[in-house]
């Protein structure tokens, strides 16, 4: 639809919505976005319920390392800021200042990968895992989710970026961005809300 | 592994063994599978398959799709629903093991549900709502492909237990513990729970799809408020799944890594909670039942108004009554298990919330009242189904008001008293809704209308079936049968009854035979639909030719009140809409992606089922790939040429002269 729409582009508009398949795809976005959230919603019910539910196993408190995920929360709001600026580069239609705003974020989104697989690892070595206890398990399909999401959220806007880098902004990279950030946003979201739940929670109960 | 060993595995896990009619199915399916191959090789159908079909992206042809597999199903859950009433026909039947008697009952609840029930009316909703809106498609195209066929590789995934591995048995709920690894290992269970999954992230990008679809590709002219009801329900259904859904997605993912990777969720060595399941379950499973029943109320509505040819009554109230319903039905879930132990408080708020859902479903019943009241009343088969809904439902719901008595609840709880309830909603509202919407709009998606006379028939000996059947099961329910027994002894005064369920079932079932038989004769003797009007309807799918052409509306159409197509033949505009020229239309392209990407994860699901990691992690690689392949995808569509348009256009037309 991009050739046929690119002529009837609206001035003064952001160029992810300057056309009707932008719009249309954008709203479709934000519908997935409100499943996800219901995804998460369910899973940190759960977590709540389990929280004191540790078998004879070690609990939260005796294993989890705050210092770790403190880092890691910082790693993924510095990403979403400069996916903003990623954002704010698309606006000005700035190609270049895109990518390498981009390319950073994705490489804070790593780091922060990096640094969930290094916790797991750990608790792992110290005696938990999957099926030490329900709140184990809990903790690691809550955790473990939401990391997927981010290298799913890596690998996808890679590969959008590789078609800025090929054929610039138009209404259809541009639009693909946007809902790459939107995305990203969301995930860093979430993570206020694992941090807040799982951890601080964690640590004082 | 040696050969022995292998052969082993083949006739011991692999195939399911020692029941003559599996015997005879499995040559059955493998016979029906050479036959269809060999057929499409004869007749050189390959590509045109292909071509025309499982690549496709139009809604229509989708929906076809959609109602082809329901009925598939239908056919399926319908002989589950023989073979139980069968083995139940006389006290100490041997028709069928207990063991197999559970997996019957398990397979014909889930396939009735999930498999015939919600894709039928999803493809109903494929068919004709986005021409009740005036779109000239729905808004992904391409999801929508991949909605169809995640569903189809879930049904079939699902299915295949029956003659590989063996099916599951623990009931359309499957609880844990009865369906924890402890108690049931082996594959059967993991195919009910990926079979579901497979199917459920399909429904809910079909929910995506349709709410983005009627937000923003409605004809100009058509606000909210002047929305086919049909186009209402769809609408108010679809942000049901989207909250629903992915509800059963976690029930269904954390049972699964239970019982694949040994996490203690839901078991209580751990701690973890059987009963968190149960609750995740119904958290999905009640919204899920008016998933099944908003879309039917909706077709009911539409077929009413155009048969009694009035106005529907209470527009504005039809659409409140069924956005409060929505609300409802997320409160409400715990009426599934008052008898598990909630605290007093909760379960009285559940009783209260669910009685508060009959005052909205009543104002239904009154609008459709006075709809018919003083209309000008055409008994089709469509409008008779409509009709015969009405008494029907109000006993199940009447009877679905006493369960909703916590304390009453004690006695009903798990007693064919329920079975009764929920197939009295269940088949007067969904099933006779899809008969009715499938007479309906068989024109618009074929051409040619469905045989009064057989439907009729069909009708009537269904409606007959159906009560006979299920009036004795209340009672048969109140005298203390419980549900989910293989058998029952002589002498409890139960002989009687059951045996004239088991005469209504197989009445029912012989209607549907009609219903088939009757797609078959109406295919080549059936009154063609030479005006694409031929209820002389009231809404925007009937100001097109029959069948739909692929591009929907030549001209958008301009919507200026409820009942757009009415007021357009009041005033005449008809005709002169036919006279303004035609401008070339963008079409998306067709692909065969989502077909391969399904296939992927039937693929990964199999390997799954059999805890075979490497399968399992293959498929889904495979999805990957794809995924891949489709970021890159320019999918620019084309555009099919003003000419064009004019030549179909007037070939349909010129039918239209020749009447
Ligand atoms: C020919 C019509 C049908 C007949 C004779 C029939 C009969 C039955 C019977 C006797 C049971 C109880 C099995 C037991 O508890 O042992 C049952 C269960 C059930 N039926 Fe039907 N049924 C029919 C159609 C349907 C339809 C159309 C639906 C859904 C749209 C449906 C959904 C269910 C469900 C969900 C269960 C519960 C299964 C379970 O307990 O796990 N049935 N049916
Ligand atoms: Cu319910």
């Amino acid at each position: 639809m991009s050739k046929a729409n690119e002529s009837t582009i609206q001035k003064n508009i952001p160029l992810e919505y300057a056309n009707e398949e932008g719009r249309v795809k954008i709203i479709g976005f934000w519908l997935f976005l409100a499943a996800e959230i219901v995804l998460f919603a369910s899973l940190f019910a759960v977590y709540l319920v389990y929280l004191d539910r540790t078998a004879d196993g070690p609990t939260a408190e005796e294993i989890f390392e705050i210092k770790g995920v403190v880092i890691q929360t910082f790693l993924l709001l510095i990403s979403s800021f400069t996916s903003g600026l990623a954002t704010h580069e698309l606006r000005r239609r700035n190609t270049k200042g895109v990518v390498v705003w981009m390319i950073i974020t994705l490489l804070l989104g790593v780091s922060f990968l990096g640094m969930e697989i290094n916790e797991f690892i750990t608790y792992v070595s110290e005696g938990v895992n999957i099926s030490t206890s329900a709140f184990w398990s809990a903790f690691f399909v809550l955790v473990g989710t939401h990391g997927v999401h981010v290298t799913f959220g890596i690998i996808w806007i890679s590969l959008i970026l590789v078609q800025i880098a090929r054929e610039g902004i138009n209404t259809v990279t541009s639009r693909k961005l946007f809902i790459g950030g939107l995305y990203w946003h969301f995930l860093d979201v979430m993570w206020i809300f694992i941090f807040t739940a799982v951890y601080l929670i964690g640590m004082v109960l | 592994m040696n050969l022995s060993e292998i052969k082993d595995f083949l006739i011991g896990e692999f195939f399911v063994t020692g029941d003559p009619t599996i015997y005879a199915a499995q040559v059955m399916i493998a016979l029906t599978t050479i036959g269809i191959i060999f057929t499409l090789t004869y007749l050189k159908k390959w590509k045109w398959l292909w071509r025309e079909w499982l690549t496709t992206v139009d809604h229509k042809k989708i929906g076809i799709m959609y109602i082809i597999v329901a009925m598939l199903m239908l056919f399926r859950g319908g002989a589950d629903a023989l073979m139980i009433r069968t083995q139940l026909a006389l006290p100490n039947m041997d028709f069928l093991e207990a063991q197999t008697y559970n997996e019957v009952f398990t397979t014909h609840g889930t396939i009735m549900l999930l498999f015939m029930a919600m894709p039928f009316l999803i493809g109903l909703i494929n068919v004709a709502m986005p021409l009740q809106i005036g779109a000239r498609d729905v808004a992904f195209p391409y999801l929508n492909a991949l909605s169809f066929w995640l569903f189809f590789s879930g049904a079939m995934l699902f299915n295949l237990s029956f003659i590989i591995g063996g099916s599951p048995d623990a009931g359309w709920v499957n609880y844990p513990p009865l369906a924890g690894g402890n108690l049931s290992p082996g594959p059967e269970i993991n195919y009910y729970l990926i079979g579901l999954q497979i199917a459920g992230i399909g429904t809910l990008t079909t929910g995506i799809n349709f709410i983005a679809t009627i937000l923003k590709m409605r004809a100009p002219g058509m606000t909210l408020m002047r929305m086919p009801i049909f186009t209402w329900s769809s609408l108010i259904t679809s942000i049901i799944i989207l909250f629903a859904f992915p509800v059963l997605t976690i029930a269904l993912a954390l049972l699964t890594i239970d019982r694949l990777f040994g996490s203690h969720f839901f078991t209580v060595i751990g701690e973890g909670l059987p009963e968190m399941y149960v609750n995740l379950f119904w958290l999905w499973g009640h919204p899920e039942v008016y998933i099944l029943i908003l879309p039917a109320f909706g077709i009911f509505s539409e077929v009413i108004s155009t048969f009694a040819r009035k106005r529907l009554f209470g527009y504005k109230a039809m659409v409140y009554s069924m956005i409060i319903i929505s609300l409802l039905s997320f409160v409400v879930w715990v009426h599934h298990f008052f008898t598990m132990g909630s605290e007093p408080a909760a379960n009285s708020f559940f009783s209260i919330s669910t009685m508060a859902i009959a005052i909205p479903t009543g104002v239904k019943i009154f609008n459709w009242l006075l709809t018919l009241y003083k209309g000008k009343i055409k008994f089709t088969t469509a409008h008779l189904w409509a009709l015969g809904f009405m008494p029907n439902f109000v006993i199940g719901g009447a009877t679905g008001v006493m369960l909703a008595s916590a304390p009453a609840d004690y006695q009903y709880h798990n007693s064919y008293f329920l079975i009764s309830h929920f197939h009295y909603v269940l088949i007067s509202g969904t099933v006779f809704s899809i008969f009715a919407g499938l007479h309906y709009w068989w024109p618009k998606m074929f051409g040619h209308k469905l045989n009064e006379r057989l439907g009729k028939w069909a009708f009537w000996l269904f409606v007959v079936g159906f009560n006979v059947t299920f009036v004795p099961m209340y009672i048969v329910g109140l005298m203390g049968m419980t549900r989910r027994v293989y058998t029952y002894e002589e002498g409890l005064g139960w002989t009687t009854l059951n045996f004239i369920e088991t005469l209504g079932a197989y009445a029912m079932g012989i209607a549907f035979a009609i219903i088939v038989y009757n797609i078959y004769y109406s295919a080549r003797y059936g009154e063609r639909d030479k005006t694409g009007d031929p209820w002389d309807g009231r809404t925007l799918e009937w100001s097109i030719p029959s069948p739909a052409p692929e591009y929907n509306f030549a001209h958008v159409p301009k919507v200026k009140g409820l009942d757009a197509f009415w007021i357009m033949k009041k005033e005449n505009k008809t005709k002169k809409k036919e006279k303004e020229p035609y401008k070339p239309i963008h079409m998306p392209d067709d692909s065969g992606q989502p077909f391969m990407m399904s296939l992927f994860f039937f693929i990964s699901g199999f390997g799954f089922v059999w805890e075979w990691m490497w399968m399992g992690i293959l498929g889904l690689v495979g999805v990957g790939v794809i995924m891949i392949l489709r970021t890159f995808d320019k999918d620019e569509g084309y555009h099919i040429s003003s000419r064009e348009i004019k030549r179909r256009e007037r070939a349909a037309r010129e039918d239209r002269i020749d009447e």
